[in-house]
């Protein structure tokens, strides 16, 4: 069991992200309804200041907090206790990224910034937005310098060594995350400050987008990576089998590092400002991003099959039923991967340049997100979950939580099923997303919409509601593993933190060397951004000033 | 580094797929050109309503193949006084927004068009049916966005 002072950290981590998660799933639950005009809201809650928290909650605030208790957790079992500064250093992170939480989130709830997480210039909210969510990525920084701070000690007393699996996935999704946020940092602190706070009349609208996306889409790899590190180290420990190949991990890893980043203007794809050719590049260098995701594929279904064989799995297929379905902190994991099938061959569809005309900003979009984030990302986090609050308090996780946990997975699954399909449906349709119910006084278009049997108003709100049954089950299984479950005392109660032995010995020494990862990095996204970004900026059209059009 | 044979097999046949999409899509778009909507021309977002051709919204014949179609965007509402083309002519749509972000998109086509303040986005397309389409914001814009929305009249000449 590591340090208690770490297992404190990582537990208020987990515990601000679920109460996220609480009030962001309420939010999922409201939409639905609102959608299909069941439901009315009274007039100081607007259906567009609760699609802001949903999405602000759910994919920043649930994923960043649950990703650093993670990370502390792993980071103090694979590489020993923290010393005290990098104790220090991680409770700062955490205040920080807290207070910009409550800051943004004050904002919303006050109707001063329905402009969604995506901020898009020139909806001009509050300042004090902007200030929080600032926070919340300069907050994740510190931690992330803390974990870094611990690994160099590491390595420091372990000279000429590779560092655990766990500590150079956590290094490398870090690093990945510093380099994508300066996108974001750039455009919130020399663009949407000055100019909320009225200090400038106007801001550069193309040239704000583009910053973003430069860190919206490795966002989406910064909550990916961490449920690929379940998947590589958790879960052969759980199969009991050795992760599939050491090496192959780490590079498919460094990859992530290369070309996450160097793809924001598939994004991008529909809009003015970037000529054809830069569009293109970056289409190219998104469908590289491709190959660790099969990499890590490939490694999944090996160690499957290197278990269920193990158990006694015979012929083509017969390791499959001697997997352990029964153990739900498997079950779990493996739906979540099953989830990214469809999810990331949705992704490429997206990526794929003028193809993306047919789904762009249509509800496919959105079901394609929970498909992805929604389910691979935090079905695997609720799979963790369950052992990991136990494994951190010391308490027993009982039959009965498990027989909780099996029927909250499953329903999730169901509710998902049903929401992202109707959804994928409904785009290729072409419902837009981010609507409140979308009629348009009943024109026979979009009322052709809702007809089909997938597609009417009913499935969505039905796989809703399934949903927010789902998540209250993990509430409820949160609060009692956290607080109430009775203590483990014998040595059979103890819930451990499964992590793999993973192979090193063939594995290359050059693999850890972040300086060739960090260069080739800034070198692609110097050849995917430097030409269209200082294009942009040279041929700039006047400012626009701020709207409040909510 | 040790690659397993059936994960180099795998990883051979991941890869070449990828290279098929990728040059399905490159050589439709450039070849053939069936690329999405975007263009480099800006605009001062304030004066939009005094600048070619946005001064003069809606439907202007270009020559007998081409018909202009310019449209601003705004919250919550397109102004497009009568938007009337001809089935089976190339139409060029020249969008571009006085206030927030917004789309122009046209329902059952590829018309997808991000509207961006300072930008003029531009699309070429060709109805091939007649009737009446249904044309929607699909980028959040405000209280009002899904509210906004105008039509098109698709004739046969």
């Amino acid at each position: 069991m590591i340090a208690v002072q770490d297992r404190k950290l990582a537990l208020w981590n987990i515990g601000v992200a679920y109460a996220a998660f609480l009030i962001g799933t309420l939010c999922g639950l409201l939409q639905v309804f609102i959608r299909n005009d069941a439901l009315q809201l009274p007039a100081w809650l607007d259906y567009y200041q609760i699609l802001t928290a949903h999405g602000v909650l759910l994919a920043l605030i649930f994923t960043t907090f649950f990703i650093f208790g993670f990370f502390i957790t792993g980071m103090s079992k694979s590489l020993g206790s923290f010393g005290p500064k990098v104790r220090l250093f991680s409770w700062v992170g955490f205040w920080v990224t807290l207070l910009g939480t409550v800051m943004a989130t004050a904002m919303i709830v006050a109707g001063e910034a329905s402009v969604l997480y995506t901020f898009y210039a020139p909806l001009k909210a509050s300042g004090f937005y902007y200030v929080g969510l600032a926070l919340v990525i300069i907050g994740t920084w510190i931690s992330s310098f803390a974990l870094v701070g611990h690994y160099r000690v590491w390595r420091k007393n372990n000279k000429g060594q590779l560092s655990p699996l766990f500590a150079f996935m956590t290094i490398t999704t870090i690093i990945m995350w510093i380099i994508a946020c300066l996108g974001v940092v750039a455009t919130v602190v020399f663009q949407y400050i000055p100019w909320a706070f009225g200090w400038t009349d106007t801001i550069d609208v193309e040239l704000s987008r583009t910053l973003f996306w430069f860190f919206g889409h490795p966002l989406v790899y910064f909550w990916l990576l961490p449920a690929y590190m379940a998947w590589y180290v958790i879960v052969p420990k759980i199969l009991g089998v050795k992760v599939f190949s050491d090496s192959l991990a780490r590079l498919s890893f460094v990859l992530f590092i290369l070309f996450s980043i160097p793809v924001g203007f598939h994004h991008q794809l529909t809009e003015p400002g970037i000529s054809n050719f830069w569009k293109f590049l970056q289409v190219v260098l998104t469908f590289m991003v491709i190959v660790p995701s099969l990499m890590t594929a490939f490694s999944m279904f090996a160690t499957f099959e290197i278990a269920g064989r193990k158990n006694g799995g015979k012929g083509l297929f017969g390791w499959f039923t001697k997997l352990p379905w029964k153990d739900i902190r498997f079950t779990s994991i493996f739906i979540a991967m099953a989830f990214f099938i469809p999810g990331g061959a949705g992704g490429i569809i997206n990526a794929s340049f003028q193809l993306n005309e047919v789904v762009h900003n249509t509800l496919w979009i959105v079901g394609h997100f929970h498909i992805t984030v929604g389910t691979p990302v935090a079905m695997t986090f609720m799979g963790l979950t369950f052992w990991l609050i136990p494994y951190l308090t010391g308490r027993k996780f009982t039959k009965a939580m498990k027989m909780l946990g099996l029927v909250q997975i499953i329903t999730w699954s169901i509710g998902m099923l049903l929401m992202s399909t109707s959804q994928h449906i409904l785009g290729l349709l072409g419902a837009p997303r981010r609507t409140a119910y979308s009629g348009y006084n009943n024109h026979p278009s979009a009322m052709e919409w809702f007809d089909g049997i997938l597609t009417n108003h009913v499935t969505m709100a039905v796989g809703g509601s399934i949903l927010f049954v789902s998540a209250m089950i993990l509430i409820y299984i949160v609060v009692m593993t956290m607080f109430l479950s009775p203590k483990a005392v014998e040595e059979k109660d103890l819930v451990d933190f499964p992590m793999a032995e993973s192979d090193m010995s063939r594995t290359p020494k050059w693999l850890e060397n972040w300086w060739i990862w960090i260069g080739l990095a800034v070198l692609l996204i110097a050849v995917a951004y430097a030409i269209p970004l200082s294009h942009m900026i040279q041929h700039a059209p006047p400012g626009s000033e701020g709207f409040k059009t909510w | 580094m040790h690659l397993h044979k059936y994960e180099k097999i795998w990883l051979v046949f991941g890869i070449a797929s990828l290279i098929v999409f990728l040059s399905v899509v490159g050589v439709s778009a450039f070849s053939q050109d069936h690329t999405p909507a975007g263009g480099m021309e800006t605009i001062d977002p304030k004066k939009v309503n005094e600048t070619a051709p946005f001064d003069n919204p809606g439907v202007t014949q270009l020559d007998d193949d081409t018909y202009q179609v310019a449209i601003v965007a705004l919250a919550f509402g397109y102004t497009a006084p009568e938007l009337k083309v001809p089935v089976g002519k190339e139409i060029v749509f020249k969008v571009t927004s006085t206030d927030v972000v917004h789309s122009f998109t046209i329902d059952n086509t590829k018309v997808n068009m991000m509207v961006v303040p300072g930008r003029i986005t531009t699309k070429s397309y060709t109805f091939e049916k007649p009737g009446t389409y249904l044309i929607l914001c699909n980028e959040y814009c405000g209280t009002g966005h899904h509210m906004m929305y105008t039509e098109i009249e698709v004739y046969e000449e």
